[in-house]
């Protein structure tokens, strides 16, 4: 078994807001992050797949082929966006890193998990090179 | 879901690799460069990962301001700016990263709530690195 880690940037705005408290409470529990005006991050995500290499072409995957689906499946929907107000899964979960690599994960694995022998297996979001998260599927 | 959040933390800490149950010889065989009898320092970097199902209200592992204050007051307020070998927890034990690794983990360990705390990672260098799990993880 070997895991294959595809790494690809978005720039993207959020803010955290939960609408069942009060104004108080939202600033109380997410300080700066509850300005409501937004603000962005240079997130990087990291996708790791596993399986055994081809015989053939010595690949877990085609890393072009996971690189078109990454940008194809995320990239095209986080990257110079609002989060909380033009991505789907943003409208009733807030956009934390932990929901951004939940979300990443859902939009992957339907591809991934048909890609035969590599299997999805972490995926990774980096808020700053010193904040991540991460989601490997479980429940 | 069960998720997983981390946050990397820097702390400049000195030491010195010496045992005193080698002679002057063996400790300068085992340790080279590290056994120079006035010590020498290193920029460390903690990184802490927590685990846990993602919190329905707010969307979060464990908020970043809880973990930034235990990390504080446990470990980066204990070794920060101080000479590892004189820290009670280096009385008995050489100061090699593995150890300082198994210090920050156990510190980190009891204060953080149970079965939460993922795993540590203390890079020593750019180059080198160790990670430490609790029991829990690694079986």
């Amino acid at each position: 078994m070997v895991e294959l880690t595809r790494r690809a940037t978005f720039s993207a705005s959020h803010f955290y807001w939960n609408e069942g408290w009060t104004a108080e409470e939202n600033e109380r529990v997410f300080g700066r992050c509850a300005n409501r005006n937004g603000h962005g991050h240079n997130y990087t995500l990291e996708v790791t797949v596993a399986g055994d290499p081809d015989p053939v072409t010595g690949f877990v995957v085609d890393l072009k082929w996971l690189k078109d689906v990454i940008e194809k499946r995320v990239l095209s929907a986080f990257d110079h966006r609002h989060l909380n107000l033009e991505v789907p899964e943003f409208k009733s979960a807030i956009p934390t890193t932990e929901n951004i690599a939940i979300a990443a994960w859902k939009r992957l694995e339907p591809v991934l998990g048909s890609a035969g022998r590599a299997k999805l297996k972490r995926v990774r979001v980096y808020e700053t090179p010193e904040i991540f998260a991460e989601f490997r599927g479980e429940a | 879901m069960r998720a997983y959040f981390g946050r990397r933390y820097m702390l400049s800490a000195s030491h010195r690799l010496h045992s005193d149950s080698l002679s002057a010889e063996e400790n300068r065989v085992a340790y080279g460069k590290c056994n120079n009898p006035h010590g020498h320092g290193h920029n460390y970097v903690i990184e802490v990962v927590a685990r846990g199902p993602v919190d329905s209200e707010t969307g979060m592992v464990m908020n970043l301001t809880d973990l930034d204050a235990v990390v504080r007051t446990k470990v980066l307020e204990r070794f920060d700016h101080t000479n590892l070998n004189l820290d009670p927890l280096f009385m008995n034990q050489v100061p090699t990263t593995e150890n300082l690794c198994k210090a920050v983990f156990a510190l980190l360990q009891s204060a953080i709530p149970q079965g939460r705390l993922e795993t540590v990672r203390v890079e020593e260098t750019e180059n080198n690195f160790f990670q430490c799990w609790d029991a829990e993880t690694a079986s």
